[in-house]
């Protein structure tokens, strides 16, 4: 096994604090359903960043993007996370009550 | 009509005047040849004294709710079932109009069937979107898709009427409403032709059809479309369920109805938030629970429909 001099360890040490520290940021995303409305409706996310939705309603709901991603149906406090990888805008809806739509914009 | 009386037979016109007060925790309309009838004939409809064939509708169980709305959801449909059981006058049998279930699990379905069919009656079900929850839309199927066209639409006949039971709660679009669909419509007016124009129509799906609030989704996207198809049909009955509430109206020939649910009340279009549950006072709950029961009395097409709370 390799071994890392003291100044090495000490830079890869930095990067993965500062990795952690970037995808914290970036995983830390999440979509609220109350009252039937996703909140926020619109979201701006960079590339590799994961969404949690998290249903605070007393009614299931599901978050389907046509062709993309398809949750199953969230009963109350149930979450669904999506890792969006590409850029691009996600619309998205719940396939229960399709008045309820939502966005997430990948950069 | 009060629920510590199950034995009750039947419903006095004061009873039922009583609970004709804005809530509208009983309602009695009438009407012949189109032609809405004034609520004073209140007594000589009543389903319980009314000759002709008599069938009761039934919604929204959610059994498997068990949110502050309503604890236990099993416990009120069985109250529902007990009303039902005291009637004086069996009914001929029973249309559900969905959400039988709240999430779709096997143990739900089952213990909605195990209270349910203690009526003894035929129950004609329709699903709602709680009851197409699982991965494969297997138990729904399995229990009531027997018989069934596409995904679980249907008609039969009964006294003299043609019942046409409809599926709105599939393939719903972003942003939209119900949804019946291309092979749906088609099958609908399909079934239809060559019916005697004089025939009785009843209609029932578990979203309304016609557009009750569409900021809530409350209505379907191409409902005016199966309407167009009843169009020329003497006496026509829209029954549906979803907004957990009595609502109605007359267009021409066509009466719009729906129902209460057995499990918790929902908001009128737009007094809250969102159309979820609705929690309400303990001794109130069960004036906003009920069936609804209707009566056809053949040769004047005249159709009641009488909306009994599990407590008036």
């Amino acid at each position: 096994m390799k071994t890392l001099n003291r100044r090495h360890f000490g830079v890869a040490v930095a990067a993965a604090i500062l990795l952690l520290a970037t995808n914290a940021r970036a995983d830390d995303m999440e979509v609220h359903i109350d009252n039937f409305t996703f909140q926020p409706a619109e979201l701006t996310v960079k590339t590799g960043t994961t969404v949690t939705w998290t249903n605070r309603d007393d009614i299931p709901h599901t978050i389907v993007s046509a062709g993309k991603f398809r949750s199953k149906a969230l009963d109350t406090d149930n979450t669904f996370s999506f890792t969006f990888t590409t850029a691009g805008d996600y619309k998205y809806f719940c396939s229960l009550h399709p008045h309820m739509t939502g966005l997430i914009k990948v950069e | 009509m009060s629920g510590h009386d199950h034995g009750d037979d039947g419903v006095s016109r004061r009873k039922v005047l009583e609970c004709m007060t804005w809530a509208g925790t009983g309602v009695l309309w009438t009407i012949t040849g189109g032609v809405p009838r004034s609520l004073g004939i209140v007594d000589s409809a009543m389903a319980a004294d009314a000759p002709g064939m008599t069938f009761l509708q039934i919604s929204d169980s959610h059994v498997g709710f068990d949110k502050p709305a309503n604890p236990n959801a099993l416990g009120t449909l069985e109250e529902a079932v007990n009303k039902i059981n005291a009637m004086p006058a069996k009914p001929s049998f029973m249309i559900h109009t969905g959400d039988i279930t709240h999430l779709s699990k096997a143990a739900e379905f089952d213990n909605a069937e195990r209270i349910i069919s203690q009526t003894k009656l035929d129950v004609h079900y329709v699903p709602g979107e709680h009851d197409f929850l699982d991965e494969e839309v297997k138990f729904y199927r399995d229990r009531y898709g027997r018989g069934t066209k596409g995904q679980g639409w249907y008609s039969f006949d009964a006294g003299g009427v043609h019942f046409i039971g409809l599926v709105n709660v599939v393939d719903l679009k972003a942003g939209g409403l119900g949804n019946l669909g291309a092979e749906q419509l088609e099958w609908l007016e399909d079934d239809l032709r060559g019916k005697s124009k004089s025939t009785p129509i009843v209609l029932f799906a578990h979203i309304p059809l016609w557009t009750v609030y569409p900021q809530w989704g409350w209505g379907t996207e191409d409902g005016a479309r199966a309407l167009e198809y009843v169009k020329g049909f003497g006496s026509v009955t829209v029954l549906n369920g979803h907004i957990h509430q009595v609502m109605q109206k007359v267009e021409g020939n066509v009466t719009f109805h729906t129902a209460r649910s057995t499990a918790f009340p929902q908001p009128a279009p737009g007094a809250a938030p969102s159309p979820g549950p609705m929690k309400v006072e303990d001794a109130r709950l069960r004036s906003m629970l009920g069936v609804a029961s209707v009566n056809f009395k053949q040769g004047d097409q005249r159709l009641a429909i009488i909306d009994t709370p599990l407590q008036g």
